[in-house]
């Protein structure tokens, strides 16, 4: 080939090159954002808006609203979109919009919420790490990654870090798996709220405040969250100290080493978890009433916590350094004779289930081979007047819940879709 | 009176222009220049775009005539006003609608009416021209455009020109820094981001679907000064034809503006005030819907205003507590929101870049007003730990 023809070629190369968003000299900022912005507005359903390796940085919340659009970064550690400094808008990605795939990217440093999904069916959020770079901080945003209200979530293989709520929250949706994620540094590592038909499995939560969170709260839309599965996960040294900001919200009442806690649901099963070394509890099973004192005003809400299957986990070293900041876990050390046990268990029972069923175990509330934890039932429902340790009394078991099944799991291709036992 | 809107009329121009004409021998040419220039020969009737490509220029739609800034409307363009707008950080704002010819809206009591398709809703938005303070001259920043197309509902931004001569579309428009002193003196000085197209639907849809939020019978329902006069909004669009099944004006809904005392007592004017600034997004199937705030001037649960109840951490605000404490404006979130500007604490999340004192004034004095009922959002004492009811262990 004459000289020419390459110095052609190289240009040819080039202008094709620039027509994208990629391959171009490097966008000055306001130029990759307002890019990348445009694309997101005009895009269509099928497209892949195709992110380039860099970090970007970003005054404003980049929304989507097209539906059946991939996001796809040139990997968590290479593809960086930094809002540090944001000046609009309370997210990073804000997307509203139907199957939906973000991959292979990072969101740093949002003034609000990292990667918020509304309303959609059909989200797959998968190798995105959404992070607050300066670590724990009470003026981090809540939660980095953050479906609501969706149908038929899948949420792998992601990071989260620095939330000064949760890392991975999932809440008033339905048909959700997350697995193969982690999540650390956060005060919460997982929330499962209002939601149900969740599969939370593979996943690590350490260095958290908490690790994973399964509950209901009174006053959103969506009531009554209810099956959920939490398998196969690493749930160790939630100890980083609670840093959500002073308020009622119930975030700020979590103790620091919290392993795993289930609050105001029923049908929840937990396996072959290894839940070690939360320096709190490992094991947190209780009724709203017992661990918060916002009122009530909602009637749809249920506080009580029942048919909860905890069976075949590993747990071991919790009680190491209670939370004492919590005037109230100082209170419950005093009731469990100065320290607090693996498993802590308020006892209480829906009075409608109690005076139906007679016997120990009114509210099915089964612990089985789970090892030699230790166990405190505390007697809320009578005033703290007669705990006890008696831990057989809760060794049972419950029919296992059904796999959770989306369509981006396909069935049998992967070996989460087995059953609990 | 701002510029935009004090331009002499074309035909009053023309009429100037032909007196200045002497010359018999020139008589005929200019004569049809004038006829042309003047819209002796009429111009151009409205465009209206219902599919995209949508024109790159805001003046190929034609909605506007005569030299700039062109915000004399051409034929068929209705100007509207509300009685309580959204607040844009002071920014002056012109509204007008068309329909195509042989269509109409039909009348709702309750949210936006049912516009035809192809019906232009055009918002224009003007700030003070810096450095003549008194002189109320005004430079227009953007022309927002929700279309009524074939698919839906679609917003446009148009963003003008430095010379005001023409608005160009840009989706994601670049923030636009502003300068002025006000009348009162006071120095403004901060940037003004204009919604992008997707965030137009952030506060126009309702489940995935996006609608109009001002013209509402209730917001419309108030007298606006016409070219032939002033008259109730909702009588002038049905006796034009843009309106049908309308009551009459005092049948119908009116909601009241939340800056004039006389317009209804300080409840319906705060009411009023968070139905058009809060309630596109807190309503169920908006954009806040998951948040169990709704706050429509229609809804009557004083639960989902806030009272006594917790928000989530994405709505948590410094320590304090409750959405909405009765008697304690100081202890409400919502008040708080309405006085931030940090991006993570302020409502609403866009569209505004400085406080609306007077806004916050109102919904200051109203919380203030509610009877203290301290019992309301009381904790809870059921189930009591034992010791102080602050004892509780935590989640």
């Amino acid at each position: 080939m004459n000289r020419s023809g390459v110095s052609f070629l190289a240009v040819l190369t080039l202008t094709l090159g620039c027509l994208g968003l990629t391959g171009c000299t490097r966008p000055t900022a306001a130029n990759f954002e307002k890019r990348l912005q445009e694309q997101l507005i005009n895009a269509k359903p099928g497209d892949v808006i195709e992110l380039p390796e860099g970090k970007f940085h970003l005054d404003r919340t980049l929304s989507l609203t097209a539906d059946k659009v991939t996001i796809r970064g040139k990997g968590m550690d290479k593809t960086i979109l930094s809002f540090a400094g944001q000046k609009e808008g309370a997210s990073g990605l804000l997307v509203k919009a139907n199957d939906f795939t973000a991959e292979d990217f990072a969101i740093e440093d949002t003034a609000g919420d990292g990667l918020t999904v509304q309303a959609a069916d059909g989200v797959i959020v998968r190798r995105v790490r959404v992070e607050w770079t300066r670590g724990p901080n009470t003026a981090n945003g809540p939660y980095a990654i953050y479906p609501t209200q969706c149908k038929n979530v899948l949420v792998e293989d992601s990071i989260a870090r620095g939330a000064s709520d949760a890392g991975f929250y999932i809440g008033q949706s339905d048909n959700v798996v997350l697995r193969r994620n982690r999540s650390e540094y956060n005060v919460d590592g997982y929330e499962v709220e209002n939601a149900e038909h969740v599969d939370v499995y593979d996943n690590i939560a350490a260095h958290n405040s908490g690790g994973i969170g399964v509950f209901n709260l009174p006053d959103l839309p969506k009531q009554g969250g209810q099956h959920v599965r939490v398998f196969r996960n690493q749930v160790y040294e939630n100890n980083t100290p609670n840093f959500a900001p002073k308020s009622l919200g119930p975030i700020y009442y979590l103790p620091t080493g919290t392993g795993v806690y289930i609050m105001a649901i029923h049908d929840v099963e937990e396996f072959q978890n290894r839940i070690h070394d939360n320096n709190t509890t490992n094991v947190y099973v209780i009724d709203y009433s017992t661990a918060l004192s916002a009122p009530i005003k909602d009637t749809r809400f249920r506080p009580f916590t029942d048919h909860i299957y905890l069976h075949d986990n590993e747990i071991s070293g919790g009680d190491k350094s209670p939370d004492v900041r919590l005037d109230g876990v100082k209170a419950l050390m005093q009731v469990g004779g100065g320290s607090l046990p693996d498993i802590l268990y308020d006892g209480v029972v829906d009075p409608k289930i109690a005076a139906g069923k007679k016997g120990q175990n009114p509210g099915q509330v089964c612990l089985s081979n789970n090892g030699a934890p230790t166990f405190l039932n505390l007697d809320a429902a009578n005033g703290f007047k007669h705990p006890r340790n008696d831990l057989k009394a809760y060794d049972c078991s419950l029919p296992p819940l059904e796999a959770v099944k989306i369509p981006q799991v396909v069935e049998g291709s992967d070996k989460a879709t087995a059953g609990g036992q | 009176m701002p510029r935009v809107a004090r331009a002499p009329s074309p035909a009053r121009r023309c009429h100037r222009s032909l007196q200045r004409t002497g010359k018999a021998a020139l008589a005929l040419l200019v004569l049809l220049a004038i006829l042309t220039a003047c819209g002796r020969l009429p111009p151009p009737p409205v465009h209206p775009f219902l599919q995209e490509p949508f024109p790159e220029k805001l003046s190929d739609w034609h909605l506007f005539v005569g030299q700039s800034p062109r915000l004399q409307p051409n034929q068929r363009v209705i100007p509207y006003d509300l009685n309580t707008p959204l607040f844009s950080d002071y920014a002056s704002k012109y509204r007008f609608v068309w329909m195509p010819p042989g269509t109409s809206a039909s009348y709702r009591d309750d949210g936006v009416f049912d516009f035809p398709v192809g019906t232009v809703l055009a918002k224009s938005f003007a700030f003070p021209v810096d450095g003549n303070p008194g002189k109320n001259e005004e430079r227009l920043i953007e022309t927002r455009l929700l279309v009524h197309s074939k698919t839906g509902w679609i917003g446009l931004p148009y963003i003008w020109n430095e010379s005001q001569t023409e608005a160009h579309l840009d989706l994601a428009p670049d923030p636009v820094p502003i300068r002025y002193t006000d009348s009162a003196g006071t120095r403004h000085d901060f940037t003004y981001f204009i919604p992008n197209a997707n965030e137009c639907k952030q506060c126009h849809e309702n489940n995935h679907a996006v609608l109009p939020i001002g013209p509402k019978g209730r917001n419309l329902n108030k007298n606006f000064v016409y070219a032939d006069g002033p008259a109730n909004q909702l009588a002038y669009w049905t006796k034009f034809g843009y309106l049908q099944r309308a009551p009459a004006a005092d049948q119908a809904p009116k909601v009241a503006a939340w800056n004039d005392p006389d317009a209804g007592t300080l409840d319906a004017r705060a009411r009023a005030y968070l139905d058009n600034n809060c309630a596109h997004c807190h309503q169920p199937g908006g954009t806040a819907g998951y948040t169990g705030i709704d706050l429509r001037v229609t809804d009557t649960g004083l639960r989902t205003f806030g009272v006594c109840k917790s928000p989530n951490s994405s709505g948590r605000v410094g320590t304090l507590s409750y959405d909405l404490v009765p008697g304690h404006p100081e202890q409400s979130i919502l008040l708080a929101r309405m006085t931030s500007i940090r991006p993570k604490e302020m409502m609403p999340q866009i569209g505004r870049s400085v406080v609306h004192e007077e806004g916050v004034a109102l919904i200051r004095d109203w919380i203030q007003a509610m009877p203290v009922d301290d019992a309301a959002c009381a904790r809870n004492p059921s189930h009591p730990v034992p010791g102080a009811r602050s004892r509780k262990p935590g989640l």
